[in-house]
């Protein structure tokens, strides 16, 4: 009886069915795999009902331990969504449908998705977005291939700041590729500029640099931009897109190609995805832009309506010589950053950022007050923070996790020499309470 | 309709944010600051909600509409799948990778253990990575994942090329591009099939991987599969299996005992998760045992104890390919779905998917040319040859169906095919709707001879008639202007 999940036939329509097709039996149809092919084994669960089902993923989720108080970030934060993201997004007349390939029937998808471009426009003060890409490292790759393309150079310098999972995949996805990568290691949390400085010529496509970077420290790279320019390269900068909220955009800093990960804009921790990737740049570079855009136009009677465009750029048309292989958007965690733009608002994004760090500056304080923790960097933060500790932040981090809190990212595995170093990060969801059994708790951890 | 920003009034909020327990923080250097907040939305709740609930009815979708859509499998998403996904909302990935992180995962990281097994078991491979967050994105990583083997044999100046057949998805050639690889495109045959004798000339020492999708994009399982992978390996090339048409063959063939080393899987097709109007997909890669060691990391393996760890001092691997551990929200739908239906289930989705494109095929041959005339997979490509000489397109067709309630199947694609009209009904549509869904194709097809302008208007129901993309792609306008 549990075998007919979904699949609708009685006995009756297969039999009518099969005879409209002039066949025997369904096995007939499965002739053109010749019988040595054919699978001998299927060795798989028996299968069970929904509710069972529900059951055993609530016992596979209760395996994690529960309740962990977040400060950890590196990449995915712990926002707060508001209900209104869930709700809308769980419309099944946008999660069910697909690709908008006919617009006449996908304006719901197609508007809401040039919307989501306005909206990326507009934080980070670029004139042009894709419509998502698959996550924030990706996106890192897709704007230094996108570097290469325009420039026609193939060096790409890292500064060694920007996340070490986006650098990672970064390498991954140049490595095929004739591409050198030059990679500046940081200083005390901050870019090496004099370093930069020495190795950016004009064989350089693109330097690509995060805001606030890993460490946590913001910077200005407004001269930086300029310095870039004035070799031909493109700058690149990935983004936290809630810290927009305060913070200078990529477009008034001269930062050509934004990206970042849009997880916390809506998008659940969900032990890593999916979320989404984004993408924006100025629009001379539109014709280089990776995956699917939506543009505007007019119907037959002149009425306003949403196409996607430019799809001379893509593999479905251009195959190997496409701008990127991407197919797929992330269409509906898009939409869910979108929902939860809209729903926090210009003044609320604003507001948003401002709690993020001052919970965050309120946290530093405490922390940096513990006997023999200091903090790294100079530099100003936003929500996340370089702490250095007496001892070894591995160790801390471990013993926390037994108390219920993750305290933050040790930073040994990611920098030679920096094992005493721990990333910090406090959002708006973190409460007072929290902060300050953290603080007791490090303490505690440090005197053991 | 207005976009959201059109209803904006300046100063008007929606939600309401907690209020700050710490004292304020001292404001920002000015030069790091931007100068005016960006210019979000500011909209009511109540606006935001009527916004985004009628913007849904403009779209089709599975829970509305039968979606034909070829080379998709828009199959029914069980709604259970949602409600246990949302399980695993509030657990950060970067607590499996703190010292000592692991033990407080062991249960997201099982699953993604065990969704592997199964992959594994259902396409016939030894081990799967669940990193790669569609299925472009694990083609991608397939490809480098050969690139990698055979630059382990100090094979990788000499191995130039990837052969792909010209009825293989964009993505192919284009993924293969990504990892530094020159495309070689071989014919389909009249039988349907890439030509087999033009495959042998193409194939040398310097062939690096065959990327096959079986059944191809006509719906058509070549019989010859076994053939040609081992031609392939006769020169040290690796097969690659597009898993795109995974849905058509669940336990009656394994991808991995007729040859092929690596495949993808896309969990959004075969494995009942939504395409969320273009995504997120999930992508998970199999391989056999020889490209093991080049998988991405972190990779998830089981100590001896039982406990899953995190390796991540494989020094042969690719990399990473995603910035954790791919897309789990969406895994962890696929995996419900597959317990839940287990391997009977399967094979009957299976068996059941190909019964309903073979339906549709017959009773709509004698109305529409079908270029290759055989039994089908899970899917059916027409051509619009016979309405073309009434000056009816494809296109025309697909949006006739559009104004009676259809989301038309994919159209102009397998690019070989003429005017193609590809038809994947999948195994969750009744024999009534797949019915009434003939009924409309048949008399799109007879108005196309009695009164073809009533093709060229459609669709006339809809917000919006045809749009002009010619004017879209020149003005480039991709953002509301502020």
């Amino acid at each position: 009886m549990n075998d007919s999940h979904y699949c609708p036939h009685t006995p009756e329509e297969i039999a009518e069915m099969l005879s409209v097709i002039g066949v025997s039996g369904v096995e007939d149809l499965f002739a053109p795999i010749p019988a040595a092919l054919r699978a001998t084994t299927f060795n798989l669960p028996s299968g069970m009902s929904e509710f069972e089902t529900h059951g055993r993923m609530q016992a596979i989720a209760g395996e994690n331990s529960q309740g962990m108080i977040n400060f950890i970030g590196g990449g995915f934060y712990d926002h707060l969504i508001p209900s209104v993201v869930d709700h809308l997004s769980g419309r099944s007349e946008f999660y069910t449908a697909y690709t908008p390939y006919q617009p006449e029937c996908s304006q719901g998808t197609l508007q809401a998705l040039f919307e989501y471009q306005t909206a990326i426009c507009r934080l980070t003060g670029l004139d042009v977005s894709n419509a998502s890409l698959y996550d924030g490292g990706t996106a890192c790759a897709e704007a230094a291939m996108m570097a290469l393309r325009i420039t026609g150079r193939n060096k790409i310098v890292l500064d060694g700041c920007v996340s070490p999972f986006s650098r990672q995949v970064l390498k991954t996805y140049l490595f095929n590729l004739d591409v050198e990568i030059v990679e500046i290691a940081p200083q005390s949390g901050l870019l090496d500029r004099a370093g930069l400085a020495g190795v950016l010529d004009d064989s350089v496509a693109a330097v690509l640099v995060q805001n606030p970077n890993f460490f946590g420290s913001i910077e200005d790279f407004s001269v930086l931009a300029d310095q870039v320019h004035g070799v031909g390269a493109l700058l690149i900068g990935s983004v936290y897109p809630i810290a927009l909220g305060m913070l200078k955009s990529p477009g008034e800093i001269g930062i050509d190609i934004a990206v970042g990960d849009g997880q916390s804009l809506g998008n659940p921790l969900s032990f890593g995805g999916p979320s989404f990737g984004f993408i924006a740049a100025t629009k001379k570079y539109i014709r280089n832009m990776p995956g699917r855009i939506v543009g505007e136009t007019v119907d037959r009677n002149g009425k306003r309506g949403y196409v996607l465009t430019l799809q001379a750029r893509e593999q479905h048309i251009k195959r190997h010589k496409a701008t990127s292989n991407i197919c797929s958007n992330q269409g509906l965690c898009a939409l869910r950053g979108l929902i939860f733009l809209s729903s926090v608002g210009k003044a609320g994004l604003a507001d948003l950022a401002r709690l993020n760090r001052d919970k965050a500056e309120y946290a530093k304080a405490q922390l940096a007050g513990i006997p023999g923790v200091s903090v790294l960097q100079s530099a100003v933060t936003f929500n996340e923070f370089t702490l250095v500790l007496p001892k070894k932040a591995d160790q801390v981090v471990t013993a926390l996790l037994e108390k219920g809190i993750a305290a933050g990212v040790p930073l040994g595995q990611y920098y030679a020499g920096s094992e005493n170093a721990l990333v910090v990060t406090v959002t708006e969801k973190r409460t007072k309470k929290e902060i300050d059994l953290f603080v007791r708790e490090l303490e505690a951890a440090l005197c053991n | 309709m207005q976009l959201i920003y059109e209803q904006s009034v300046p100063g008007r909020r929606g939600v309401k944010l907690p209020a700050s327990d710490v004292p304020a923080a001292p404001a920002l250097p000015t030069p790091l600051l931007r100068k005016e907040a960006a210019g979000l939305a500011e909209v009511s709740e109540l606006d935001l909600v009527r916004h985004f609930t009628n913007l849904s009815r403009r779209n089709f979708s599975v829970d509305t509409n039968f979606y034909p859509l070829g080379s998709c499998t828009m199959k029914y998403n069980a709604k259970v799948l949602e409600n246990s996904a949302a399980l695993f909302a509030t657990f950060h990935p970067m607590t499996a990778l703190l010292p000592g992180g692991v033990d407080f995962c062991q249960g997201t990281l099982g699953m993604l253990h065990d969704l592997g097994l199964l992959l594994a078991e259902i396409t016939g491979m030894d081990e799967v990575t669940t990193q790669p967050l569609a299925g472009a994105h694990g083609e991608m990583t397939g490809i480098m994942l050969i690139a990698a083997y055979h630059a382990a044999k100090g094979n990788r100046a000499k191995k130039k090329y990837v052969v792909v057949p010209d009825s293989s998805h964009g993505t192919n050639p284009a993924s293969a591009a990504i990892a530094g690889y020159e495309i070689i495109t071989v014919p389909t045959a009249p039988y349907g099939d890439m030509d087999l004798e033009l495959f042998k000339k193409a194939m040398t020492d310097e062939v690096a991987a065959v990327m096959m999708t079986c059944p191809n994009t006509l719906g058509l399982f070549n019989p010859h599969i076994k053939e040609i992978s081992d031609i392939a390996h006769s020169h040290d090339a690796l097969m690659y299996y597009d898993g795109a048409n995974l849905n058509a063959i669940m336990g009656k063939v394994k991808p991995g005992d007729v040859g092929f080393d690596v495949i993808h899987v896309n969990l959004h097709k075969t494995f009942g998760t939504p395409h969320g109007g273009g995504g997120p997909g999930s992508g998970p890669v199999g391989v056999k045992k020889a490209l093991i060691p080049f998988l991405p990391q972190p990779r998830i393996v089981k100590d001896a104890a039982g406990i899953l760890q995190l390796e991540t001092t494989n020094p042969g691997t690719i990399g990473r390919t995603a910035n954790f551990f791919g897309n789990f929200g969406v895994m962890a739908k696929a995996y419900a779905y597959i317990i839940m239906l287990g391997g009977k289930g399967l094979i009957r989705v299976s068996e059941q998917a190909v019964l309903n494109a073979n339906y549709i095929k017959e009773r709509l041959k004698p109305y529409y040319d079908l270029p290759y005339d055989m039994t089908c997979m899970h899917e059916c490509v027409f051509s619009a040859s016979k309405q073309l000489a009434h000056g009816v397109h494809a296109i025309d067709i697909a949006k006739f169906l559009i104004d009676r309630g259809y989301h038309p199947p994919t159209v102009y694609f397998p690019m070989i095919v003429k005017e193609a009209i590809m038809i994947e009904p999948t195994e969750t549509e009744s024999k009534a709707t797949m019915d009434a869904f003939i009924e409309v194709m048949i008399e799109a097809a007879k108005t196309a001879e009695s009164n073809p302008q009533a093709l060229l208007d459609a669709p006339l129901t809809m917000p919006i008639s045809r749009l002009d993309e010619t004017k879209a792609a020149r003005e480039q306008n991709v953002c509301c202007a502020w």
